[in-house]
Order: structure tokens, then sequence, then C-alpha cells
């Protein structure tokens, strides 16, 4: 993957995978249930998920984020039961 | 007739393959170890991929499992027809391989749970059910974390094993599922800690002669 002027550019990726919505996460429900035993009563909503980074190299941020999100269909997330989302910036 | 040879796949991690070995030589196979990295099944006649943490379940358990070079003979196998069966971890493994529908999550409760359960056979036509009565009762243990099973996109899928008792909170009280052609089958209780009077059970080996079994069938035809 070189292009023949040599312009390159280098990414960071951050990428989030979560439950999907209607798959109950149980992770989120027991972070939630215990704030209030800490004093915290005003949270709902609670969700738990992972965060992903990476750099990658390539032609053009949008060439990156294609690929990372291919990254994501086949390996980073279960889209079965997840979902992702995929950020890409200059590194 | 030849005694069914069968391979068990080992991942950095499994740490079942020598009990599902020797479960299965008890029963009559030529049963032997499959280092994950290798590319064929040296001619088996059908695979088994045992339960443990393979690759450290890093990511999710089973992801990068399914991309070890050994899983295309294994779906290979699979298309074939031949008889492949999934305990536990193996089960997560063939679910993220997408050889078997549907994905394994975190247990309800958030434990990890080693425990005997109940599970009735609600499929006796498939390779690893084929030597018991539907609705029979086999007693076999789990021993794992992600057991909730979740069809895919909120689908269908046939049910081979029930827990009478849902320990896990998995869809339709989900033990064991298979393909729509009932030759590739996934079960999270263990057969092979269920085959031997002193183990406390012996009703896992009905799991592992109904795999022979449908091996000879295969032969035969």
């Amino acid at each position: 993957m070189s292009s023949s002027n040599g312009s390159r550019v280098q990414a960071v990726a951050k990428i989030d995978v979560m439950l999907k919505p209607g798959i109950s996460d149980v992770q989120g429900q027991v972070v939630e249930r215990s704030l209030p035993a800490m004093g915290w009563e005003n949270v709902s909503g609670v969700r738990v998920g992972k965060h992903l980074e990476l750099v990658v190299e390539g032609r053009s941020l949008e060439a990156l984020k294609e690929q990372v999100e291919q990254m994501c269909e086949k390996f980073l997330a279960n889209t079965v039961i997840e979902s992702y989302t995929v950020t890409v910036e200059p590194a | 007739m030849s005694r069914p040879n069968v391979a068990v796949v080992v991942f950095p991690g499994s740490n079942c393959e020598q009990d599902v070995v020797y479960a299965l030589r008890r029963e009559g196979a030529d049963a032997d170890y499959v280092w994950h990295a290798d590319t064929d099944l040296n001619g088996a006649d059908a695979a088994v991929l045992p339960g443990g943490f393979a690759h450290g379940d890093y990511l999710r358990t089973g992801a990068i499992a399914r991309f070890s070079p050994v899983m295309d003979a294994v779906r290979e196998l699979a298309e074939r027809g031949a008889p492949v069966l999934g305990i536990c971890n193996g089960f997560q493994i063939l679910a993220e391989a997408h050889l078997l529908p549907g994905a394994l999550r975190k247990n309800e409760g958030l434990r990890f749970l080693c425990v005997w359960t109940d599970v009735v056979v609600t499929d006796a036509d498939t390779i690893a059910t084929r030597a018991c009565e539907r609705g029979q009762v086999l007693r076999i243990p789990i021993n794992h974390y992600e057991g909730n099973y979740t069809p895919a996109g909120g689908g269908e899928a046939r049910v081979v094993f029930r827990y009478t008792d849902n320990p896990n909170g998995a869809w339709h009280d989900a033990a064991g599922i298979a393909n729509e052609r009932g030759n590739v089958v996934g079960m999270m209780p263990h057969p092979e800690r269920a085959s031997e009077s002193w183990l406390g059970s012996e009703d896992g080996r009905l799991v592992l002669q109904s795999m022979l079994e449908s091996c000879r069938v295969i032969q035969r035809a």
C-alpha cells in the first residue's frame, strides 16, 4: 500500500464497542445499582463497553477509516451482539 | 470398519484437550491432538474443539482462535457434513467463526459458574445426540463465565440441549445448539467431565458415543 508520490498519512483511530440496544448490559446494570450505595443516587443509563486505540498509515483518512471499520466488522466487534463507532484523526 | 479418527484441536490456552482425548479413546476412537497452527486435520473423520481459554480469551472468547490456521480445515470438515463438536470455549470459537449462529455473552449473574447441570435432549437428530432419546435428561457439569447464549438478530437457533434450571440467562435455556444440518454442535456443558461413574456421572459418554456413531454412519454411506 504505497503511493507513487510518497504522500502518506498516519492516523489515530479510536474505537468504541458497545452492546447493541436491546442486548441486556449486565455489567452496566451492576455498576448502576452500586452507585447509590456510594451516595450517587442521580445516575441512570449506565453502559459498559470497550475502547480501543490504534495507529494506522495509508493513503487517506477516508481509506483508513474504511479499513478500521472493516477490522471492526470482521474482528474487533462481534456484530451479533455489539455495535461500534470509529473516529480517525491525523496522528 | 476402521475406528473413527477424531482430531482434538489444541489452541494456546486450551485446557480440556487431554480429558477429551482420554474420554474419546475410552469410547473406541482413534483420537489425537492437532495444534492450532497446523493447516490440516490429518484425515480426521471428526473434530472436537475443547474447553479452555484459547489465546487467553483476549478481546472476546474465541475471537482470536477463530483466525487460527487450523480453522480453515475445521470449516472444510464442517462443510463436508462431518461431525464438529465445540465444548465450552470450543462452542464460543465456533460461534465466532460463524460455524454456528449467535453469540455467547457473560452469564446473567456475572458469576463464573462451575456447577453440575441437568440438560434435556431436545433434538436427538444431531451428531451429539444420536445415541440419546429426545427428552432424556443428562447430568453434565458446566464451567464458564460466558455461556449466555444469544441468537443472531433475535432470530432462531436449533436448540439441542436445554437446561432444566437455567444457570446463566441463556436464550430459551439453551445449553447447546446445532447448525441447520445438525453436524456442527456447540455445548457449554463438558461431556468429558461426565464420562466416569466416579466423576459423578457417565451421561457425557452418550454425547461422545453419538459423535463416533455419526462417524461410522458416514463411513458406511
